[in-house]
């Protein structure tokens, strides 16, 4: 039924998002390619010029670069894992039935909408610190030594923040794709003599692979731009020990005034995030065509 | 069809499931308990009662002035969610009720802008927000944010709009609807509550935005995030403090959240999961 007119007026009501959004995304991103290529330091310009590949060359030869990928992977991969195998177990867990169903599901799922910055603030202080932590006291009570979790295990401790973030949102989604199996194959294959186990790895987890790449793709996305928890913690300390690439960049940006090699660093994250972009996007894509 | 459940796996079920959630919970928990405490006991070891003292709420409103940040991450998130509605009703609208070949490739290409890291474009930003007099603004916040969301919100309106059968439009307009009527009688009535539930979400997504929102304020425009950031650097006993302004900054949007839980899954998987 689309008419000429109809198509016209569809244009123009889409026009203002694909302008708006084209503009916001490629003007700043021409910028950002373009001064990586150059020496830019605001405090220094005496130098300022094109320097051609050098800024990514740092890559190759400064340590702290290689660090911040290396973290950034790490924070990636040990989020995944923890929030994937505790997202699918809890998410089984909250499936059976249970008394106040209803109030554990918010009690899980609540960490989600905690700010960042809240949440690495009250884990830092409330729950981890040496001195007055929860953990601190859980320790002395035991008779143990408190640990100085951001100064022992800086990666670790920040791992455990934004997973406890993450896992909400994994439980929940994963729980949603399990209320969706239908109770009547469950039943047939009980029938069947499978067991527990079977049922699980045969039934369950097919039935849930499709939300479980939806999660891994979406959370990989923000895993990888992890910065308020570092910024309120670590601050990417000791020396890079916790230093992700974003919070390497702005450091490289707005600490050292270093804008070049901040620059190359940001046109990495943006080829980093467009390799998982990119089956990100061929699996949402899979689903409309549905 | 029920599957016949014991009353003892219920019983373990709930016990395990209650366990697990309260340990997930303690942090939010802990901190609205120690909110209640004075600094002294908020330091003196582990205690589950406080003596419900609300001195910490009455200091951060009164050393900090916290009402400010707090109406900064009201206006901010709640202007940002209705100006990108505005920009994006029109256009998800388009994309479900008169598609061409390309609408797909469209909204694909929307939601790949939301995959570019923000710090990869935080100078050139910088940059612009300076030259044009925008940092530490509202006005310049609330149009970041919109950007930032407007994706989602483009998507999850489409996903709505979608789901409204074109068959009642062509009625409508076989019973001699004006394009006037229609809109209002019958395409309002069906999309309001996708684009309450779209605009619920956005807020909380705006609410806890906490990149530009730290990075482009200073004191005038930054909202509750920047506001809390402030407290990594503290000065003296801050514990009780913390908890108070932390609970200040979670309560609406923890409340909010739970309430659209549904809407959650659905505007964070793209559809992909409901």
């Amino acid at each position: 039924m689309a008419t000429r007119q109809t198509q016209t007026l569809a244009r123009l009501m889409m026009a203002p998002s694909v302008v708006l959004l084209f503009i916001w995304m490629i003007v700043p991103l021409a910028i950002t390619l373009w001064l990586s290529f150059q020496q830019y330091n605001p405090l220094n310009p005496i130098r300022d010029g094109f320097v051609g590949l050098a800024n990514y060359a740092l890559f190759y030869s400064n340590p702290a670069f290689f660090f911040a990928i290396l973290n950034t992977l790490i924070i990636v991969g040990a989020v995944l894992l923890i929030t994937i195998v505790g997202g699918i177990l809890l998410a089984i867990l909250l499936d059976q039935p249970i008394f106040g169903q209803g109030v554990v599901r918010i009690l899980v799922i609540s960490p989600f909408f905690v700010m960042p910055p809240v949440a690495a603030l009250v884990w830092k202080n409330m729950i981890l610190h040496p001195g007055y932590g929860v953990t601190a006291d859980l320790a002395r009570f035991l008779g143990l030594q408190p640990v100085d979790w951001f100064a022992q295990y800086p990666l670790f401790s920040i791992i455990m923040i934004v997973a406890w973030q993450w896992l909400p949102f994994a439980t929940l989604i994963l729980l949603t794709s399990l209320q969706s199996l239908d109770g009547e194959q469950k039943e047939a294959a009980e029938m069947d003599g499978a067991g527990a186990l079977a049922r699980f790895w045969y039934l369950t987890l097919p039935h849930m692979s499709r939300a479980i790449t939806v999660v891994i793709l979406i959370q990989t996305i923000f895993l990888l731009a992890v910065y308020a928890e570092i910024l309120v913690t670590t601050n990417g300390g000791p020396g890079y020990a916790s230093t992700n690439l974003p919070f390497l960049v702005y450091q490289k940006a707005s600490l050292e005034f270093k804008i070049g090699q901040a620059s190359a660093g940001g046109i990495i994250a943006v080829i980093l995030a467009n390799i998982v972009a990119f089956f990100a996007m061929r699996a949402v894509g899979k689903n409309l065509d549905k | 069809m029920a599957r016949k459940v014991t009353t003892r796996h219920k019983i373990v079920a709930t016990a395990a499931a209650w366990a697990v959630a309260l340990i997930i919970f303690f942090p939010i928990l802990y901190t609205i308990i120690t909110s209640f405490k004075s600094e002294t006991e908020a330091i003196a070891g582990f205690k589950l009662i406080p003596s419900f003292t609300t001195e910490s709420y009455r200091e951060v409103q009164g050393q900090y002035n916290y009402f400010k940040p707090f109406m900064n991450s009201v206006i901010l998130s709640v202007g940002s969610t209705l100006l990108a509605l505005l920009i994006a009703v029109p256009a998800a609208w388009a994309m479900a009720f008169s598609p061409t070949k390309r609408t797909k490739d469209v909204l694909m290409w929307m939601l790949s802008t939301k995959m570019m890291p923000a710090v990869a474009v935080l100078f050139p930003m910088y940059i612009i927000f300076r030259d044009l007099g925008l940092l530490d603004s509202r006005i310049g916040l609330t149009l970041m944010l919109t950007m930032i969301n407007l994706p989602i919100v483009v998507w999850m309106l489409y996903t709505y709009f979608r789901e409204i059968p074109g068959e009642i439009l062509e009625a409508a307009r076989m019973d001699g609807a004006s394009l006037w009527n229609e809109i209002v009688y019958v395409l309002t009535p069906m999309a309001v509550p996708g684009i309450a539930s779209t605009m619920l979400l956005n807020i909380i997504l705006a609410w806890n935005e906490a990149f530009w929102t730290i990075r482009l304020t200073t004191t005038e425009a930054a909202p509750l995030t920047a506001f809390i950031s402030s407290f990594s650097s503290p000065q003296g006993l801050f514990w009780a403090k913390l908890s108070a302004a932390s609970t200040l900054a979670i309560a609406p949007i923890l409340i909010m959240g739970w309430f659209s839980q549904k809407q959650l899954v659905r505007g964070l998987t793209f559809g992909a999961v409901k």
